[in-house]
């Protein structure tokens, strides 16, 4: 038997990125060079991972052969892998994207020098939140997602960037301050921080507080109505690329954590499950609201993905009232659809303003100019953020239907249902523009502004739509290793 | 799998395929799109009648992909969705023809026809779905394919029409979509199987059933107008002549009738759904449809719209004969799924013609049209006849097999229904003959606009399907013909015994 090359791929996903966001900051003439490659490296290594899982099961790594309680473990089971393999799919497209955005269009110095080295420190911190097996790591990779974070946001310069880039920062370090509260009292009273030993930990007043901080503090990253007043502005007035990444990759991370706390920190108590479902109700109704009501193209895709989180949030409730893994399956599906989705939308959205030169909804269908990739992307993307079969929006809504309907859950049908009908009222404002109506007097040009900037978004959302067809197999991938119980 | 049981992918793939194609052709290549268009439905109808062939010999196309833990896309082709298929795709080739003609100059044209494309892969899907989920995923993308071309002019009317289309349709959707979950929890499978799947949770929990049953019935009927449901349909009357012929024919009203048959035959199975006293109740509720919509259609001077009532009340035969749970009227009303369709589709078409051609769009300016326009005029009157029920064309066929369905059900009410629709029928499409042969054309007014000859392309279509109506009607009871086909069908549908 040939022996396999002992390359350590968990700790490489987690360096490799990091090592090339120095470099690129280091070589700003080649900044983009170096990013797509570094980028196109971690896919690799996260591919090489992905291959791991499947054939080998959960893979362990003590960081510096320490080992827990004292050391670093780094862990990758499905769920990990399967947001890790997200993350660097959909970044890898964004970068393609991001490339072409930057290089063509006369961007200034400061976005094409500094894109990279934040967008790889993104990478890396996303990638170590993914495999960290304990608290106080999964804070400090935290930390390095909001600090790349900001500088996406602000990355534009304009006055409403930076503004919203400051209210962002504010809302981050709030956040992590409550997370760092509620992993102090975790220490206070198990005096470990691993996920194991919290899984054996018996349950007690002092924890649930903990959880409930550390809820709260990722609930206002992760934009949870009302705490999500930073987040439209913020995604809404970065460039293309960097709102794709905000939207599409880092809100996941605050939900991955919830997700994975939820699993460790057992049962979450019943006051929280009805606050959580609540405050998802809230979510969809304000967030899609606010998307009716909004004037600009990018703004309304920042509320949608309000109304996304809350029902990502609905499906948290749903599966901690009575820990049922289908229903957290479900939410793991919705994550991952919302990341691909609205990943291409963002992209979509700006490649029409880049061609059109504004993004006024009202306004979209007089121009001369007719986007017409980026439209059908958009259009695409859409109806997987909607939830219509075959897309894996829909097959993440299925289940989470199905989970609730076998359980008599019908008000979680209902709000699920609504959520749907809002989402087809606030996007259809967008598409029926689309249609264009000959509003232009001028000569219409025809399908000018087709561009290779298009295939990235083409392309994502030709996989929202599409990978619903796989969603057994990703399921079954998810679940090795057992994050979501069941564990024998 | 063998390389012939891909046949039924192949041809959804056909118009699918051809869909984008169409989209990103440049508007101008007139001459490429349209050999595209016909090519691709000329190609359909001959796989589709190979496909019928095969499976008139007994073979059953079964395809299957796993979407969801046992949860498949299932492609089946067997004598139900062949009816339904063949009927498709004749009518979208004669239709592409009609259509090619009727927008020759308009805008727009490769957005429309690549929609069109697309609606009719969603028929497709919708014929060959082998269960409820398959179906479900269908009938979402005939919503989403048809919004485009309803809303084809962009006039104020048309985005109106367009969106109270798409609050029901997608509305329905969303209940079908909850029904569908349902009888996947409620049976753990959306399979459509002769004699249905629900025996069991019907004797166990026959309430759940029932309320199930209504779920899907709204969720279907939206699509297939069923009062109080039908709202949306005279005011989608606003699309382009080609699409309302489609619509009417072919694509969203059939897919909603086509499903309650699946739906009663083969989730429910017809003895289960008579047992919880289903098909009462959805005979009753065909019944004021068909009569609401025909007295609807009275009033109406529009000529598109007093047509779009009278669809409400005929496609609701098809309801009907399905809930008089009688193998006779179950022939008829399958019948009646082509039958309606070749006769509507004419219709459609002419009244298009006479807009195209002369400028008239109202039942009161029809004075004397037959004379302008002796051929498509000849054809209005054939299928009009035709929906009035005047033997040997094909609604008659329809309409007996229907009566003598409901007297074999011991469902006497049926006769005196069927004979005051048909009066109904008879005084809404007869003064619209009588005006057309027997009034002396008007004085042109004024602004008349200007008549323009139309093509072969616009007069052949309504012609052929006509035709069809008559041959349809005459030839009944010849091999293939959509009766015989029927009669195959519901030998299978019903248990031998029921003959």
């Amino acid at each position: 038997m040939i022996e396999m090359p002992a390359i350590d791929w968990l700790t490489a996903v987690v360096f490799a990125p990091l090592a090339g966001a120095i470099l690129a900051f280091l070589l700003p003439r080649q900044a983009h060079w170096v990013g797509v490659g570094a980028v196109v490296l971690t896919a690799l290594m996260a591919s090489a991972l992905v291959l791991q899982v499947l054939t080998e099961g959960a893979v362990v790594t003590p960081l510096g052969n320490w080992g827990a309680p004292l050391g670093i473990d780094l862990r990758a089971d499905g769920l990990s892998a399967t947001l890790m393999a997200m993350t660097t799919g959909v970044g890898l497209l964004v970068s393609l994207g991001a490339l072409n955005s930057y290089a063509h269009h006369r961007a200034p110095e400061r976005m094409r020098r500094y894109f990279w080295p934040l967008w790889l420190l993104l990478l890396s911190g996303l990638n170590g939140v993914y495999l960290s097996t304990d608290l106080f790591n999964l804070y400090v990779m935290l930390e390095v997602i909001s600090l790349a974070a900001v500088g996406l946001t602000v990355l534009s310069g304009r006055i409403e960037a930076v503004r919203a880039g400051l209210e962002y920062m504010y809302a981050s370090i709030l956040g992590a301050l409550l997370f760092l509260l509620g992993v102090g009292f975790v220490y206070l009273e198990l005096g470990r921080l691993d996920f194991a030993g919290l899984l054996a930990a018996p349950p007690s007043p002092a924890l649930g507080a903990a959880l409930a901080l550390m809820v709260a503090g990722l609930a206002l990253k992760t934009a949870l109505f009302p705490l999500h007043v930073w987040l439209p502005q913020a995604h809404a007035n970065a460039t293309a690329p960097a709102s794709a990444l905000l939207s599409a990759l880092v809100v996941k991370a605050s939900l991955y954590i919830v997700l994975r706390l939820a699993q460790y920190l057992l049962p979450l108590s019943e006051v929280l499950v009805a606050l959580i479902g609540l405050l998802g109700v809230g979510a969809i109704l304000w967030g899609s609201i606010q998307a009716l009501r909004a004037e600009r193209l990018k703004l309304l895709v920042a509320w949608s993905t309000v109304a996304q989180i809350g029902l990502v949030f609905v499906a948290f409730a749903r599966a901690g009232a009575d820990g049922v893994a289908e229903s957290w399956k479900a939410a793991a599906l919705l994550m991952l659809a919302h990341a691909i989705a609205k990943a291409a939308m963002f992209l979509a959205a700006g490649r029409i303003k880049e061609e059109i030169g504004h993004d006024r909804i009202r306004e979209l269908d007089r121009s001369p100019v007719r986007p017409t990739l980026a439209q059908l992307s958009f259009a695409l993307a859409a109806i997987s953020l909607v939830g219509l079969p075959p897309s894996l929006g829909f097959a993440g809504k299925w289940i989470l239907m199905e989970g609730a309907m076998t359980s008599g859950y019908w008000h979680w049908i209902a709000v699920t249902m609504i959520a749907t009908m809002l989402s087809v009222a606030y996007f259809s404002r967008v598409l029926t523009g689309f249609l264009r109506f000959d509003r232009q007097r001028t000569t219409v040009g025809e399908h000018q502004g087709w561009a290779l900037a298009d295939a990235a978004p083409l392309t994502l959302a030709l996989c929202a739509l599409g990978l619903g067809l796989l969603a057994a197999p990703i399921l079954a991938f998810m679940n090795i290793g057992y994050p979501f119980g069941g564990a024998p | 799998m063998n390389n012939a049981s891909l046949l039924p992918l192949i041809i959804l793939l056909i118009p699918l395929c051809a869909a984008p194609v169409l989209l990103a052709l440049p508007e101008r290549s007139a001459g490429l799109r349209t050999a595209i268009n016909l090519g691709a439905a000329l190609v359909k109808v001959l796989l589709v009648a190979w496909l019928s062939w095969k499976v008139s010999q007994g073979v059953i196309y079964d395809l299957r992909w796993t979407v969801l833990p046992g949860l498949d896309l299932n492609l089946q082709a067997d004598p139900l969705a062949i009816l339904f298929i063949a009927l498709s795709a004749v009518l979208w080739l004669i239709t592409t023809v009609y259509a090619v003609g009727y927008l020759e100059k308009g805008p727009h044209r490769a957005r429309f026809f690549g929609f069109f494309s697309l609606c009719v892969a969603a028929t497709v899907g919708i014929a060959l779905a082998g269960n409820l989920f398959t179906f479900l995923l269908f009938y979402e993308m005939l919503t989403l394919a048809t919004y485009p071309l309803v809303i084809h002019y962009g006039t104020a009317a048309a985005l109106r029409a367009g969106r109270i289309y798409l609050i029901y349709t997608l509305g329905g959707g969303l209940v079908l979509l909850l029904g569908t979950l349902g009888l996947w929890v409620l049976a753990g499978s959306t399979d459509f199987v002769p004699g249905g799947i629900l025996e069991g949770v019907a004797e166990d929990t026959p309430l759940a059933a029932q309320l199930l049953f209504a779920v899907l019935i709204i969720g279907l009927g939206v699509k297939a107008a069923m009062v109080p449901l039908h709202s949306w349909l005279p005011v989608a009357m606003v699309a382009p002549a080609p699409v309302s012929a489609l619509l009417h024919a072919v694509a969203v009203v059939k897919a909603g009738a086509f499903g309650i048959i699946r739906v009663v035959y083969e989730v429910y199975g017809i003895e289960t759904a008579q047992a919880l006293g289903l098909t009462t109740a959805l005979a009753v509720l065909a019944a004021i449809t068909i009569l609401y919509g025909s007295i609807r259609a009275l009033g109406q001077d529009d000529i598109k719209r007093r047509l779009a009532w009278s669809t409400v009340s005929q496609v609701s035969y098809i309801a009907l004969g399905v809930a008089l749970a009688s193998p006779i009227a179950a022939m008829g009303a399958l019948a009646h799924l082509i039958h309606q369709g070749i006769m509507k589709i004419t219709l459609f078409m002419v009244a298009g013609n006479l807009a195209e051609g002369l400028g008239i769009k109202q039942v009161s300016r029809m004075n004397g049209v037959g004379l302008i326009m002796p051929g498509s005029m000849a054809a209005f009157t054939l299928a009009a006849l035709g929906m009035i029920g005047l033997p040997p064309l094909a609604g008659f066929v329809s309409k007996w097999y229907l009566a003598a369905g409901g007297l074999d059900a011991g469902q006497g009410w049926v006769i005196p229904l069927l004979l005051g629709s048909s009066l109904l029928n008879a005084a809404y499409f007869l003064p619209m003959l009588h005006r057309a042969w027997f009034r002396q054309p008007d004085a042109a007014p004024q602004d008349a606009p200007v008549r323009r000859p139309i093509g072969w392309m616009l007069a052949a279509p309504p012609t052929a399907t006509a035709a069809l109506v008559l041959v349809a009607g005459g030839l009944a009871n010849a091999p293939f013909s959509p009766l015989e086909w029927t009669r195959f069908i519901v030998t299978l549908e019903y248990s031998a015994e029921a003959f």
